[in-house]
C-alpha cells in the first residue's frame, strides 16, 4: 500500500531527476524510503551545486560564518573583557590604536571586545526570534491551510489582528510590560509581532500544494493526515519559508538596534550592536568611528542575510532554473 | 463583486475589534505589572491617597481590574469601545487635553511626511524599476540590484541618524555658510531637524528617509512585474503591429505591471504611518509617531489606544481599498 504512494511522488514533482533516481534503487530494500530520501537529496543537492558557484551566496555566507563564530566563541577573537572599562588617564573615546583596535567607548571599554561580544547578543536575539516565528507561524499556517473551513477562518482572522498592529508600535507597547528588559524579552516581542508573515506564506503554499495531483493520490490511497502533511505537503511548501526566515533573521538584527535606539531595548551593562549605536549616536562629529564600527557590523550582517536569502530563493525554486 | 465586498466588510469588523482588544490587553497588563502610571506624575513626592484615587479615576484608570495581574479587564474594554465608537470620546492625556485634539494637532505633519515618502517611492521607485526592467542584465539592472539590497540592509535608525548628521548637519552647515544659497534651502530643506520656520521644506528630507526602505521594494516589484509582462503575448502583438516603443512600454506593458505596485503602495500607507515613530523621533517632527511614543513611556494609555486605533483603522481600510481596487484594475481577477 505504501510503495505506490511514495513512488508516485517523485515521478510527479521531480521529472528532471528521474533518470538519476531510476539508476539507483531498483534493486533492494523498501523502495519507498530510498526514493524519497534521494528526492530530498536531489533538491538540496541541486540547490547546493548552484549555490556554491554563486559568489553572491559564498561571500555573504562566509561573513555570516565569521559573525556566528564571534557569537559562539568570542574568546577566539579577543582576550579582553568588554566590560573592563576605565576612564582614568583619558582612556574614554580613544581613537583606534594597536592596543585598542577599534578604540575605546565613551565609558573607556575596549570597543573591539564590545563589537565581538555584541555579536553574541544581537545574533542570539535574532536567532531565537527567527526560530520562534518559524515554529508559531509555520504551525498556524499549516493548520489553517490544511484544515480549511472554520480553522482557517479563525486562524486567518487572528493573523489579521496581529498584522493590523503596526510592527514597531506593537513591539514598543509589548516591551513596556516588562520592568527589566533583556535579550529574551526582546526576542519575545519580535516573535509576538513577527510570526504573521510566515503564517501567511505557509498557508498559501499549503493551500496551493494541497490540491496537487500527487497529494490527492496519496490521500485517495488512504494516507494518514499527519503523513500527508509531513511527507507530501511540507517538503513542497517549506522553500519560501526558509527564504523568508533567512531574510527575517537579518531584519531582526536591525530591529534589535532600532528598539534599543528607541529606549525600549537593552540597557548599557548589556553589550550589543544596538547598545553601541545608541550610546555613541551623539559623538558622530568628534569620533565617527564609534558609530562606524557597530553600524558596519549591523549593515554587513543584515546585507549578508538578505543576499543569502535571495540566493536561496533562486536555488530552491525549480521553476527559475 | 458585491458579495465579496460584504464578505470583506464582515471580516473587517472582528479584525478591528481583535486588534483593539490586543492593544487594550497589552496596555492593561503593562499597568497591572508595573503599577499605576498616574503615581509617576508626582515624582518622588507621596500624594494623599484621596488625590491619587481621584486623579486616577478621572483619567479613566480607576478600574480595580487594573490591579489584578493578567486580568483581561473586559468591562473596561467594552466601556472603552463604547466611548470611542458611540460617543467619539477618545479620553484625555494626563494633562486633560483631549486625545482627539492631540491627534488633530499632530496628524497634518504625519500625513505630509507620509505623502512625501509615497511620492518619492512612486517617482523614483517606479522609474528605477522600469529602467532596470527594460535593460535586464544591463548596467542599470545591476545598479538597481546592488542599491536596493544595500538600502534594505540599512536599519532605518542608522539611515536617519547618518542622513541627519552627515547631510543635514555637515553639508547643511557648509550651505548655511554660503551667501548665494536661499534660506529656504539652507535653513529649510537642510535644517538639522524639523523647524517651525519652514514647516514643509524641513519635512522633505525626513520624508525621503521614511520612503527609502519601501522605495527598494517598489523598485524591485516594478522590475519583476515589468519583466513578467514584457514577454506576454499581447506585448509581442503590440510590437508586431508596429507600435512605437513609448506606446508599447508606456501603455501596454507598464499599465499592467503597475497593478501589484499599487497594492504594495496601498498597504504601505499604514506601515509608513506606524514606521514614522523612528523618523519623527530622529528629525524631531511633532507628528503622530512622536506623540504615541511619548505616551507609551508616560503610561498615558488612552493616548496610545486612541492613536493606535486610528492607525489600525487606516491600515485596515487601506488594505480593503487596495483589495477592491485590484479587481477594478485587473478585470481578470474575479472574486465571486
Amino acid at each position: 500500500m505504501t510503495d505506490p504512494v511514495s513512488t508516485g511522488v517523485p515521478a510527479g514533482t521531480q521529472a528532471p531527476n528521474r533518470p538519476e533516481q531510476e539508476a539507483g534503487p531498483a534493486s533492494s530494500a523498501p523502495p519507498g524510503t530510498t526514493l524519497s530520501e534521494q528526492r530530498e537529496a536531489g533538491l538540496v543537492g541541486d540547490a547546493w551545486r548552484q549555490l556554491r558557484r554563486n559568489p553572491l551566496f559564498v561571500i555573504p555566507a562566509i561573513f555570516i560564518l565569521i559573525v556566528t563564530s564571534m557569537a559562539l566563541f568570542p574568546s577566539l577573537w579577543t582576550s579582553k573583557d568588554p566590560l573592563a572599562c576605565t576612564v582614568s588617564g583619558g582612556l574614554s573615546r580613544n581613537a583606534p590604536s594597536a592596543e585598542h583596535w577599534f578604540g575605546t567607548s565613551i565609558l573607556g571599554c575596549d570597543y573591539y571586545a564590545q563589537a565581538i561580544y555584541g555579536a553574541r547578543t544581537s545574533m542570539l536575539i535574532a536567532l531565537v526570534a527567527t526560530i520562534g516565528i518559524t515554529i508559531i507561524g509555520g504551525l498556524v499556517g499549516v493548520l489553517a491551510g490544511f484544515f480549511g473551513r472554520w480553522t482557517d477562518a479563525l486562524l486567518s482572522r487572528v493573523t489579521d489582528v496581529f498584522l493590523g498592529l503596526p510592527f514597531l508600535l506593537g513591539a514598543i507597547v509589548f516591551l513596556t510590560i516588562f520592568k527589566n528588559r533583556n535579550e529574551w524579552t526582546l526576542a519575545a516581542a519580535l516573535i509576538a509581532l513577527g510570526w504573521t508573515v510566515i503564517a501567511r506564506i505557509m498557508r498559501a503554499s499549503v493551500l496551493s500544494s494541497k490540491h496537487l495531483d500527487y497529494v490527492q493520490a496519496a490521500r485517495a490511497l488512504g494516507g494518514a493526515r499527519r503523513r500527508l502533511v509531513a511527507r507530501h505537503i511540507l517538503p513542497n511548501a517549506i522553500a519560501p519559508v526558509v527564504v523568508y526566515a533567512t531574510i527575517a533573521l537579518g531584519g531582526f538584527i536591525s530591529a534589535e538596534a532600532t528598539l534599543t535606539f528607541l529606549g525600549v531595548g537593552l540597557q548599557p551593562p548589556a553589550v550589543s550592536w544596538g547598545v553601541m549605536i545608541d550610546q555613541h549616536d551623539g559623538y558622530y562629529h568628534e569620533d565617527p568611528w564609534l558609530l562606524a564600527f557597530p553600524v558596519s557590523l549591523v549593515v554587513g550582517t543584515v546585507l549578508s542575510f538578505v543576499l543569502v536569502g535571495d540566493a536561496l530563493r533562486d536555488a530552491l525554486d525549480p521553476k527559475l532554473r | 463583486m458585491g458579495r465579496y465586498v460584504i464578505r470583506r466588510l464582515l471580516q473587517f469588523i472582528p479584525t478591528v475589534f481583535g486588534a483593539l482588544f490586543l492593544l487594550h490587553y497589552l496596555t492593561s497588563v503593562a499597568i497591572q505589572l508595573t503599577g499605576n502610571p498616574v503615581r509617576a506624575l508626582f515624582g518622588d513626592r507621596m500624594p494623599p491617597e484621596s488625590v491619587l484615587r481621584n486623579l486616577t479615576e478621572r483619567l479613566g484608570l480607576g478600574d480595580p481590574c487594573l490591579e489584578q495581574p493578567f486580568s483581561p479587564c473586559l468591562a473596561l474594554f467594552t466601556q472603552r469601545l463604547e466611548s470611542i465608537f458611540l460617543h467619539f470620546d477618545f479620553g484625555t492625556n494626563f494633562s486633560e487635553r483631549p486625545v482627539t485634539d492631540i491627534v488633530a494637532g499632530a496628524m497634518p505633519y504625519t500625513l505630509r511626511l507620509t505623502a512625501i515618502a509615497i511620492s518619492f517611492e512612486l517617482l523614483v521607485g517606479i522609474s528605477a524599476g522600469v529602467l532596470a526592467g527594460l535593460r535586464n542584465g544591463g548596467f542599470w539592472d545591476y545598479w538597481l540590484k546592488i542599491s536596493t539590497v544595500l538600502i534594505i540592509s540599512v536599519p532605518v535608525v542608522v539611515l536617519g541618524v547618518v542622513v541627519r548628521d552627515f547631510v543635514n548637519l555637515s553639508f547643511g552647515n557648509w550651505l548655511r555658510g554660503l551667501e548665494a544659497v536661499p534660506d529656504a534651502i539652507s535653513r529649510g530643506v537642510f535644517a538639522p531637524t524639523w523647524t517651525p520656520n519652514y514647516p514643509l521644506a524641513s519635512l522633505i528630507i525626513p520624508g525621503l528617509v521614511l520612503g527609502a526602505l519601501q522605495l527598494a521594494a517598489t523598485a524591485r516589484l516594478t522590475r519583476s512585474s515589468l519583466l513578467e509582462n514584457i514577454r506576454a503575448d499581447y506585448v509581442r502583438t503590440a510590437w508586431a503591429k508596429g507600435l512605437g516603443q513609448g506606446r508599447v512600454v508606456g501603455i501596454h506593458t507598464l499599465r499592467n505591471s503597475l497593478i501589484p505596485v499599487i497594492t504594495l503602495i496601498g498597504t504601505d500607507i499604514g506601515a509608513l504611518m506606524g514606521g514614522a515613530v523612528v523618523t519623527e523621533g530622529i528629525f524631531n517632527v511633532p507628528g503622530i509617531g512622536r506623540q504615541v511614543f511619548a505616551a507609551i513611556f508616560t503610561g498615558e494609555t488612552t493616548v496610545v489606544i486612541g492613536i493606535v486605533t486610528l492607525l489600525v483603522l487606516v491600515y485596515l481600510i487601506a488594505s480593503l481599498v487596495v483589495d477592491l481596487l485590484y479587481a477594478v484594475l485587473d478585470p481578470r481577477i474575479r472574486y465571486d
